[in-house]
This record gives C-alpha cells, sequence and structure tokens, in this order.
C-alpha cells in the first residue's frame, strides 16, 4: 500500500559502535572505551529518544567486524568486537519510554523458537516498543563459528552461483520470520484466563500449535512467551537487490533500502511494491526507509573536511553501500524531500560519527524538519506501531466463537 | 575456640512455571509483565540477596495429549529480562537457566559476556542439560540427543564457553587515539575447539567482561550432576531436605572437590527452599497448610497422581480413596516437558507405598498428594525462620537458600521485612553489598586470580 502524500516523515537513526565511518573511534567526541558499557548505549538511545526519532536500529554480527565484505581481516586500527544487540535493546528499554528498539538479528545461525520469544519479550519489557532487523551472514568465518553447516564462499556477487547461495539465505531468512511470526501469535491475547472455579490458568483452546514444515526448520510451538504487547513486533530488512527485496515483500513491515537519488528511489519502490503484489501483501502497509550515511554541520565545508579528516586517518575514502551525504541540516532536508517524493516513507540514518552526528540530527536536522511541517512535534503513541501508522494485527489463530 | 560464624547467601527465584506458584491468591500478580519483576528484583535487592533467579522452559508442558492448563504458563526469555533488569539494579546478581542442548557455544557466550558488560559484572549461569525429542520439536535440529551424551556435551558445551570468554584477557582494548590503535593485538579473541560435540574456530566477539567468566551454577542431584557441579561449576542448586539430608549432600559434594584440584570454598551449596512466615508459629502451620490446599486443587490432585499411574485419571473423585488399579508402565509417559515424571522411578511400589499410606491416615487423593508433595522448608515467625536458617547454614548443610516464595511478584517482600534484619542481628547475613559484582557477593574468586594462583603455586 502507498503512503499517501501528506503523510509525515519517519526518521531512524542506525547505532553502530561510534560511527559508521572507520575511523570515527578517533574523534575527539567518540568514545571507544566506553563501547561496552550500558552507559554508552543508553546515552544514544536517550538522543534519539529527545529527537522523536522513530526507532534507532542497532548493528550486530556473529563475528568481528571485518574492512572486507565476506572475510575477516586482521586490522587494530578500527573498532572490533561488540555486545549482543538484542540484550543492548532490553538494557536500555526500561530507560527510554517512546522510541522504538530494533536489534539485528543474525536469521543464519539462530533459532527461530529463541528469536521469537526474545523479540516478545522485548515488547513485554519496552510496553510494545520492539522490532527485530533480519539479517543473514554469508560469511564462512562466522559459519565456522557455530560448526553446524558450511557457507560457500561467494567470489563474484552476480555469478550464478553465488545467487543460489544468497537465494537459500534469504529463502531461509523468511522461514524464519515466518516461523518468529507464527510464534508470536501462538497465544491469543486472552489465554489468560485465571479461572479459579475451574483451576485453569490458561485456555488451552487459545493457545496453538504452529507446525511449521519447511526447507529449513520445522518448529511445533506454541511459544513459551505469551503475545506481545503489539501482537507483531515490527520486523524489518535491509535490501539492496531483488532477492533480498523479496524477503522485506514477503516478510517484513519496514525495509530499508539505498536509492542514491530520487529516480533510484522511484525504481526500487516500485520494485518492491512489485514483490509486495507478487506475494500477495499488496494490501499491507509496507514502509521503505531510505538508508544514508551522514556527515553533519552548520557549515557544508567543516562537514567536507571531518569527511576528509577522518579519511586520512583511514588511509582510504570511505565508501558504503548507502549514499554519503556531506552537508548542513538544511541541505539533509532538501535531499531527503526529494527523495521521498520517489515514494520512500521515511529514512535510517547512519551517523558517520555517532558522537557528533547523532546530536546533529536530533538537535539540526529534527527541527528543521519540523519548521518544515513534515516531522512530529511529541511522540503521538507509546508503541513502534503507533509511531509508525500501523494497526495492531489480528490473530491469525483467533479461534471462531459462535 | 569457636568456629567463626559463616556468612549466609541468599537469592530469590521468581515465581513462575511450578507447582509452587499460587495463581489464584488474589495478592497474585502477573508472571509476564516487566513491573512484577522490577519489583520482585528491586525487593531482592533492598534486601541485599546474592541475585535473583530465572528458570528456563524451551516447550509447555502437557499431560494426556492436551497442554498442561492448570499451573502458570508461559514466561518471558530469560537473557532479555534480566539484561532489562540491569537497568533497574545496581548490585544483585542476575543469574538465568540456559540449555545447553538447544543452543550453540558461540552464541550463549556472546550473550553472557554482553549481559556480564550490560550489568557491571552481575552474569551468571546456571548449566542445564535436556535430552528429549518432545522439546527438540521447537529446534531446527531436533531432539537428537541420545540420553547418556547430556552431561558429556554439557560439559564440552561449558568448556567451550569458558576458551571463548578466555580467548580476550582484557587488555587488549587499548582505543589509543594518536597512534591509531583501538586493539593492542590483531589476533584477539581467536580460538579453536575440536571435541566430540563441537569443532569450532575462529575470533569470539566480545571482549572480556567485569567478571572475566559469569558464574556458573549447576543444577541436579545425580550423581553426574554432583561430579559436574565439583569440577566446573560455582554453586550447586539442590532441593531442601531437611538437616541431615542437606548435611550428608554437602559432605559428598564437598568431599568431590579435591580430585579437581578444586578448594572447599570454591563451590556453593545452595538449595531452594519455600517460606511461610506468621506472627506465631501455629498461625505459621496453619497458613502453610492454607498455601498448599491452594497449591494442590482437587484438579491438581488427579493430575499429580497420573504422574505415578500414568492413566488418565480425570474420572476419580479428588476427595475419595485412591485407585485400585496399578499404574500404567509402558514407556510413553502421559506427561511430557516435566522434571518430576522421572522421579517415580518404580510406580508400581509407589503406588503401592501411597495406597497404604492413605489407608492408614484416612487420606484421600487430594490429601495425599498435599501430604506427600513438596513440603515448604520453613514455617513458623521471623524469629524461628531465622534461626532454623541459620542453623542449618552454621551446621554445615548448606551455604545459604534460594527462595522460592509462592506469590508473584510480592511474596519475598515479608521475608525482606521481617527475616533479613533478624538475619543482620545475628551477624550472619550483610547489611550493605561490599562489593559490585556477583563474584563479590558470593565470595568467588575472580578467573583471572585463579589462574595466577594456579600459575604461581
Amino acid at each position: 500500500m502507498s503512503p499517501t502524500p501528506s503523510a509525515p516523515l519517519h526518521l531512524a537513526v542506525a547505532l553502530d559502535g561510534t560511527g559508521w565511518h572507520p575511523a570515527s573511534w578517533r574523534e575527539p567526541v567518540s568514545r571507544p572505551g566506553d563501547l561496552f558499557t550500558a552507559g554508552y548505549w543508553a546515552d544514544l538511545v536517550a538522543e534519539a529518544e529527545r529527537g522523536l526519532l522513530d526507532l534507532v536500529t542497532v548493528e550486530d554480527g556473529l563475528g568481528p567486524q571485518s574492512s572486507h565484505l565476506l572475510d575477516p581481516d586482521e586490522r587494530t586500527d578500527q573498532v572490533r568486537g561488540r555486545l549482543d544487540a538484542v540484550l543492548i535493546a532490553a538494557r536500555v528499554a526500561p530507560l527510554t519510554r517512546h522510541i522504538g528498539l530494533v536489534p539485528t538479528v543474525v536469521a543464519t545461525h539462530t533459532e527461530p523458537f529463541h528469536i521469537s520469544k526474545a523479540i516478545a519479550t522485548l515488547d513485554h519489557v519496552s510496553s510494545g516498543r520492539a522490532g527485530l532487523r533480519v539479517q543473514i551472514s554469508a560469511r564462512p568465518n562466522e559459519a565456522a563459528h557455530f560448526g553446524r553447516r558450511v557457507v560457500p564462499r561467494i567470489d563474484a556477487y552476480d555469478s550464478p552461483a553465488a545467487q543460489e547461495v544468497l537465494t537459500d539465505l534469504f529463502d531461509e531468512a523468511a522461514d524464519h520470520v515466518e516461523v518468529v511470526r507464527r510464534l508470536w501469535d501462538s497465544w491469543e491475547d486472552d489465554a489468560e484466563i485465571r479461572d479459579v472455579a475451574t483451576g485453569r490458568f490458561i485456555d488451552r483452546d487459545k493457545l496453538h500449535y504452529i507446525d511449521f514444515q519447511g526447507r529449513f526448520f520445522s518448529v511445533r510451538g506454541p511459544s513459551i512467551t505469551p503475545r506481545p504487547p503489539q501482537g507483531q513486533p515490527i520486523v524489518s530488512a535491509l535490501a539492496h537487490r531483488t532477492v533480498p527485496y523479496r524477503l522485506v515483500a514477503r516478510q517484513a513491515d519496514l525495509g530499508y533500502v539505498i536509492p542514491h537519488d530520487a529516480g533510484q528511489a522511484r525504481a526500487i519502490v516500485a520494485e518492491v511494491r512489485a514483490e509486495q503484489q507478487a506475494a500477495g501483501r499488496a494490501e499491507e502497509f509496507l514502509h521503505l526507509f531510505g538508508d544514508l550515511v551522514v556527515f553533519l554541520d552548520d557549515d557544508p565545508a567543516e562537514a567536507a573536511a571531518r569527511r576528509d579528516r577522518l579519511d586520512t586517518l583511514a588511509g582510504q575514502p570511505y565508501i558504503s553501500d548507502a549514499r554519503i551525504f556531506t552537508g548542513t541540516p538544511a541541505q539533509l532536508a532538501d535531499l531527503l524531500e526529494d527523495l521521498r517524493a520517489g515514494g520512500l516513507t521515511g529514512f535510517r540514518l547512519r551517523p558517520a560519527v555517532l558522537g557528533h552526528d547523532l546530536p546533529a540530527i536530533t538537535r539540526g536536522l529534527v527541527p528543521e524538519l519540523q519548521r518544515r511541517g513534515v516531522f512530529r512535534h511529541a511522540y503521538e503513541a507509546d508503541t513502534l506501531r503507533g509511531l509508525l501508522g500501523l494497526p495492531r494485527p489480528a490473530h491469525r489463530y483467533t479461534t471462531a466463537t459462535a | 575456640m569457636s568456629k567463626p560464624l559463616k556468612q549466609i547467601h541468599l537469592a530469590a527465584h521468581f515465581p513462575g512455571v511450578n507447582n509452587t506458584t499460587v495463581w489464584s491468591d488474589p495478592r497474585a500478580g502477573s508472571h509476564i509483565e516487566f513491573s512484577s519483576f522490577v519489583r520482585f528484583a528491586q525487593t531482592a535487592e533492598r534486601a541485599k540477596f546474592d541475585f535473583l533467579f530465572l528458570a528456563e522452559g524451551l516447550r509447555l508442558r502437557e499431560q494426556g495429549g492436551s497442554i498442561y492448563d492448570l499451573d502458570v504458563v508461559g514466561r518471558p526469555d530469560t537473557f532479555t529480562v534480566l539484561a532489562a533488569l540491569a537497568a533497574v539494579t545496581d548490585r544483585l546478581g542476575l543469574t538465568g537457566t540456559i540449555n545447553s542442548t538447544f543452543n550453540e557455544p558461540y552464541e550463549v557466550a556472546r550473550q553472557f559476556a554482553s549481559l556480564d558488560h550490560l550489568s557491571g559484572g552481575r552474569a551468571a549461569w546456571n548449566v542445564v542439560t535436556s535430552w528429549d525429542a518432545f522439546t527438540g520439536e521447537n529446534f531446527r535440529r531436533g531432539g537428537f540427543l541420545p540420553q547418556g551424551e547430556r552431561y558429556s556435551r554439557a560439559r564440552e558445551f561449558l568448556a567451550t564457553a569458558n576458551e571463548l570468554f578466555d580467548s580476550w584477557h582484557g587488555d587488549e582494548i587499548i582505543a589509543d587515539r594518536a597512534a591509531g590503535a583501538f586493539l593492542r593485538d590483531a589476533e584477539a579473541g581467536a580460538f579453536v575447539h575440536q571435541g566430540q560435540h563441537f569443532d569450532i574456530h575462529g575470533r569470539f566477539n566480545v571482549p572480556r567482561s567485569p567478571q572475566g567468566r559469569p558464574v556458573v551454577f549447576q543444577a541436579g542431584d545425580s550423581d553426574e550432576g554432583r561430579e559436574f557441579a565439583a569440577a566446573d561449576a560455582d554453586a550447586i542448586f539442590s532441593r531442601y531436605s531437611g538437616l541431615e539430608e542437606g548435611r550428608a549432600f554437602y559432605t559428598d559434594v564437598k568431599s568431590r572437590l579435591a580430585r579437581y584440584g578444586r578448594r572447599h570454598d570454591q563451590l556453593l551449596i545452595l538449595p531452594a527452599a519455600t517460606f511461610v512466615l506468621g506472627d506465631t508459629d501455629t498461625e505459621a502451620r496453619e497458613l502453610a497448610h492454607e498455601v498448599r490446599r491452594q497449591q494442590v486443587s482437587g484438579a491438581t490432585a488427579l493430575k499429580h497422581l497420573e504422574f505415578v499411574w500414568n492413566r488418565d485419571l480425570s474420572a476419580y473423585d479428588p476427595d475419595g480413596p485412591l485407585p485400585e488399579i496399578d499404574p500404567d508402565v509402558s514407556e510413553e509417559h502421559i506427561a511430557r516437558g516435566r522434571a518430576q515424571v522421572r522421579m517415580y522411578r518404580d510406580p508400581l511400589a509407589t503406588a503401592r507405598a501411597w495406597r497404604e499410606l492413605a489407608a492408614a491416615h484416612h487420606w484421600s487423593i487430594r490429601d495425599l498428594v498435599i501430604e506427600t508433595g513438596n513440603r515448604q522448608a520453613f514455617v513458623g515467625t521471623p524469629d524461628t525462620v531465622a534461626r532454623t536458617i541459620d542453623d542449618f547454614v552454621q551446621s554445615d548443610a548448606s551455604d545459604g537458600f534460594i527462595l522460592v516464595p509462592h506469590i508473584t511478584p510480592g511474596g519475598l517482600d515479608e521475608f525482606a521485612d521481617k527475616v533479613v534484619p533478624l538475619l543482620q542481628e545475628r551477624g550472619v547475613f550483610r547489611t550493605e553489598y561490599e562489593g559490585t559484582t556477583l563474584r563479590d557477593h558470593l565470595g568467588l574468586a575472580h578467573p583471572d586470580d585463579a589462574r595466577d594462583e594456579r600459575a604461581a603455586s
């Protein structure tokens, strides 16, 4: 379903280490020594909430970060190591009130049963602000950390062999999400009855075996965790091309895409909407956010100089899958409005330096967007679904009552 | 010279999926909403308890082919709740049961290391095993593990997790901006493990956590379980079973430590125990009886009897006599997903003994289940209970207790307000936390210090 033209713009921030530029940790404003403390993450999310953002995502991975796409490296000049994203989200949940918390989950090596109860519980501890960002891992070294399977090495992305590997990994992720979603629905909302007269704590007719049988999983259910407050927490995924677009179209409430201009945005939106139609979900609201790396300063020359300085420290120019924006909050607001005309419903910004660019978003960009009448002035809902304008979904197993 | 007073360790088990928890009491609140966990944890911390404990279940219990609906059903995810509780507590240890069968060491190790970082050194892991295909139906690998391999997998799982925890020493992150060196060592986190159950290698991606490794607990009373605890655990959970049995268990488990080169004080014995308090001992006994009636309804009594009889007994009157028919001793059991089922290894003998007991005392089915079921450990005035707990610990029947209140979430309040001050007056329980980590509370060495100690000896 397409958004209405007057719909407000949604804004997310992607949290990763000290920021998305690999030399970001060397900025004086960064706190690399605090990366493994709760206070560091609590401060970042509090800042994002001060800016009234819809949600934060928390990056994760089942191996050390690397400068190579699929292989580990031996570098010591960049941040290495990270904490579990679901636990970070849970740790900050009681300290925040409104902002959505969307940790990354790697579907390739995890059990959907565990993920389902973890995100359902994140929804319980945050009173309805949980989501997940599902990701695959095509890294052979991460597979070796589990020792249960071998992920074939991908040499050229566009080769038929690589496409087959990736298609399998994304199909598995789609099934993973399907199992997770069914488990969230495996308890009806009013299953707990506490009927003292009959001694029954639950109405077992309102609990459902999910009996998922697929290529990658067979899961019986029901969940051990009652249905989360949002019914279905938000499922999101980053998508660069057709195969992941299909995952977004089939299973997500929110997709992050990477348009570099308005024309590309329009083409990506059209492709995802077509996949959505093919998946039989044309009537469901699916958010598409544009991903951008941002260097924000009041003087555009300062932003460019900062990028150059960090590139020099890193020893090479920073490249990204997403468009890298360098400029002022007002220039970024112009760009967001331009890209949005291509059919996007919001943006996920990747701050180049979290300590600098996150406050620049919340204190510079947000007021600018508010002045233009495209961003909220106060949180209008207490749940992430509420913030994203998504209804609480009906229960797929609800028993017909006469 | 008299022996110095031992300091008591106290922990609190969040009431939940068990037949101790009374959900029908008007004071019983949610066992899912986070506010219940916050209230319970903050009471435990106000009382200066060592830690809070969460149990685990990975498949809803079934009986007679249907989901069991008479006890509390459902619980949240352990790691997620504990991480959230780290935000609303400062010192309380956060202990979670995590199964070694339906998880992988890399993932569990990074979750516990993350929890230890995010709580400032308060994480503990109760390692349990499972092997049944029933639970396995919820996991992609299924229920593949032969029963005999469960401890061998558990021990190797723990050893592998320890290798991952130890793959960072704690001094690798230098974050030297000027020099451009974040890591001192490109190999930080490197590990190789080849064993019977796991063949994994690579780099662990969570730096060393405040406690080095989480505290490790082991629950289980079998010979294998005791041996596992003696070799690898920092504490063992046992069942409360009276002073003499407690002392025998204590002596047995502590005596096993030497063969692993461990000292007497390197493994704590912490039985789980319930309590009922009253203004007089008589009133407490009456209350305790009332709690048992709440725990064991007529319907619950019949279901409990089915564990032994392994037959549908729903046609019987819980207020009537025990069934005359014998238990069904076939392999397939009527109840699934429940540890208690294995308690009755000889159902025919148990049934015979129970019939005799019921006849001698003129007990109905419900009376019998109430009288033979889980008994409350500590019943009496706060003074009686404080004295009994202290006697238990001072006479080496335990090092403390994991208290299991029967009301969620307020069931700990009375103990915190009335019994803890008496233990403090006796000089056997802390009035303030002395350290910040769970290892500090439990008097356990940091693993790095233990390593240095071994190296020096």
